[in-house]
């Protein structure tokens, strides 16, 4: 019995025990540079290999300690995604610790922890699993935010994140809370059958709304997502390239998990929360990036835009809505992985400068580097026919689709404004004034990173790489 | 006769004043670390009177575990206050202002 459970967690089990193994090992180590490197390269390694094993691991629904842990298509796909995500934003972060002497064992430990919390959150089928995942996840990202200890800056991004982190889970803790109440289980499956039995009942819509706005915090969806800015330009920036990935992904499908899963069959109760957080997003990122002169949080807001249209894909509440929605995570998140290759070289003199006007002119100093972060940039701003285009078109059809016409509208004088902020760089970087030239010299590692990246918002255009017909399959196995 | 309404509005009440505490305080950062443990003792208190009202320990359960997070998370909060203190100086809410949002 037990041990069918614990066959079903086993990833969960093994990065568990991985990063408590590689916790013990840095502490007994007795050089411990040289130890953390080798933890940071396992860390790596195991992820990825963990990714490949869960993307290879038999098709089919398992579920575990009495359907409170589900292993199905959906969380699958998501757990690929966000277990690569996190492994390539930590190769990447390898040269960026040792040049600023934060090379220690506890940065992949936390990362390790923090993907299974990300890993459980996606699985979870039950309130409290959940809860617990995203408590897992939360903690240990509120102190890699703090990771640079003697920085007064990245102590404030985690003293932020944490104050307003801790507030969205009182908020979706609260929403449990009503929700049980009401429903008398914290078991999605018990929710659903309540659900359907008839209309919501007060309390139950008061914590669905809850649920809504602890999780919309975790995305960094408008109105919730005044700590986002903030944290990005404080923290480290490797855990801020962390932050664009994994955690949004985890937190996007554990959004899709909570209102499919559980609420399946109030779609139109649900629906107009999440559109209206759309819609709120993406004009928030659009506009608000636009006075930005710090390319860090630039890209909070360009991240609150694209969860913005997350959230569209999400808010279809159809199965097409939530295969455009991985969709999007994906190609998301390969492009976050080749800018943030190219924001960890930003130096001058071995000091980082995240000023978006020392780019002026950069074509001329590093012409292959530049244009790598153009095809990156034109893809963010979803440009036709690059990759990034494909993704909203993707969410857009599938609101379209679900009838929500005027949604998609929005998305598309969005995406227009949001254009602007990501072509001014393009500007900057090809005629713009002439800047004192960064001189960060790129680790090969990392040219890998911006090359595969731009390389594949280009080449993606021929079939996406497969990953619509995976989507469509993972989203088959939430969405009935 | 108490019943779990009263209770409910206890909650609700501890709970609004957490969040109150957290947005309208200006003092002191620890003031808002216990504003949080307020906001999740209120949800306990939550989870305990729904589970003895429906008869299902599930909700007890859940208490457990709220109380072992918040535990961690208050350690964790107060780490990061502390490192926060040495570089600044100061815990006054008013200073945590270097990045502005």
């Amino acid at each position: 019995m037990i041990m069918d459970d614990l066959t079903v967690v086993l990833p969960e089990v093994v990065l568990a025990v991985f990063a408590m193994a590689a916790l013990m090992f840095g502490t007994y180590s007795r050089n411990h540079d040289a130890a953390s490197r080798l933890v940071l390269w396992a860390t790596v390694a195991v992820l990825v290999g963990l990714g490949a094993w869960i993307g290879m691991s038999p098709a089919g629904t398992r579920t575990a300690f009495d359907g409170s842990f589900v292993n199905d298509g959906f969380a699958r796909f998501s757990k690929v995604l966000l277990l690569w995500g996190a492994a390539c934003l930590l190769a990447l972060s390898d040269a960026w610790l040792e040049r600023n002497k934060l090379m220690k064992f506890e940065f992949p430990v936390l990362i390790a922890l923090a993907s299974v919390g990300m890993m459980t959150m996606v699985s979870a089928h039950d309130l409290m699993v959940l809860y617990m995942g995203l408590e897992l996840q939360s903690l240990s990202l509120y102190v890699i935010a703090a990771f640079r200890r003697d920085s007064l800056r990245s102590t404030e991004a985690g003293l932020k994140y944490f104050v307003l982190g801790a507030l969205s889970s009182g908020l979706l803790l609260y929403g449990c809370s009503l929700v049980y109440g009401t429903t008398g289980t914290t078991g999605f499956g018990g929710i659903t059958q309540v659900v359907k039995a008839g209309d919501l009942s007060t309390g139950l819509l008061f914590g669905l709304v809850f649920l809504c706005a602890g999780m919309a915090f975790k995305v960094s969806a408008a109105p919730f997502h005044m700590w986002t800015p903030d944290v990005y330009e404080g923290a480290p920036t490797p855990v801020t390239g962390l932050f664009a990935t994994a955690p949004k992904v985890a937190a996007a499908a554990m959004f899709a998990r909570v209102v499919h899963d559980g609420f399946g069959s109030a779609v139109a109760d649900w629906q107009q929360i999440l559109a209206f957080l759309s819609v709120a997003s993406m004009f928030l990122g659009a506009i608000a990036a636009i006075g930005q002169r710090n390319i860090k949080r630039l890209m909070a807001y360009s991240s609150i835009s694209h969860m913005g249209f997350v959230l569209m894909g999400l808010a279809a509440g159809t199965a097409q809505g939530a295969e455009a929605m991985l969709i999007y995570l994906a190609i998301y998140v390969t492009m976050n992985v080749g800018v943030f290759a190219f924001i960890l070289n930003m130096s001058k003199d071995g000091t980082p400068v995240m000023e978006i006007s020392a780019l002026g002119l950069y074509s001329r100093v590093e012409p292959a580097r530049a244009l790598c972060l153009a095809v990156l940039m034109f893809s963010l701003a979803g440009l036709p026919p690059l990759v990034g285009f494909w993704g909203k078109f993707f969410v857009l059809t599938a609101a379209v689709d679900a009838g929500l016409v005027w949604l998609a509208v929005a998305g598309v004088i969005a995406s227009a404004i949001g254009a602007f902020y990501y072509l001014r760089i393009i500007y900057l970087m090809y005629f713009g004034e002439p800047a004192e030239a960064l001189d960060g010299a790129m680790p090969a590692a990392h040219w890998v990173f911006l090359g595969a990246s731009s390389a594949a918002m280009v080449l993606g255009i021929i079939n996406l790489f497969g990953v619509e017909g995976l989507a469509a399959a993972a989203a088959a196995t939430l969405v009935n | 006769m108490i019943t779990l309404s009263h209770y409910l509005t206890v909650a609700a009440i501890l709970f609004v004043t957490g969040i109150f505490g957290i947005f309208l305080n200006r003092k002191n950062v620890i003031v808002i670390l216990m504003s949080i443990e307020l906001m999740l003792l209120a949800v306990n208190i939550n989870f305990v009177a729904f589970s003895s009202f429906l008869n299902d320990l599930a909700g007890q359960v859940f208490t457990m575990f709220v109380l072992t997070v918040a535990a961690a998370e208050a350690a964790i909060g107060l780490a990061i206050l502390v490192c926060f203190f040495r570089n600044r100086g100061s815990i006054r809410v008013e200073d945590v202002n270097v990045m502005k949002g």
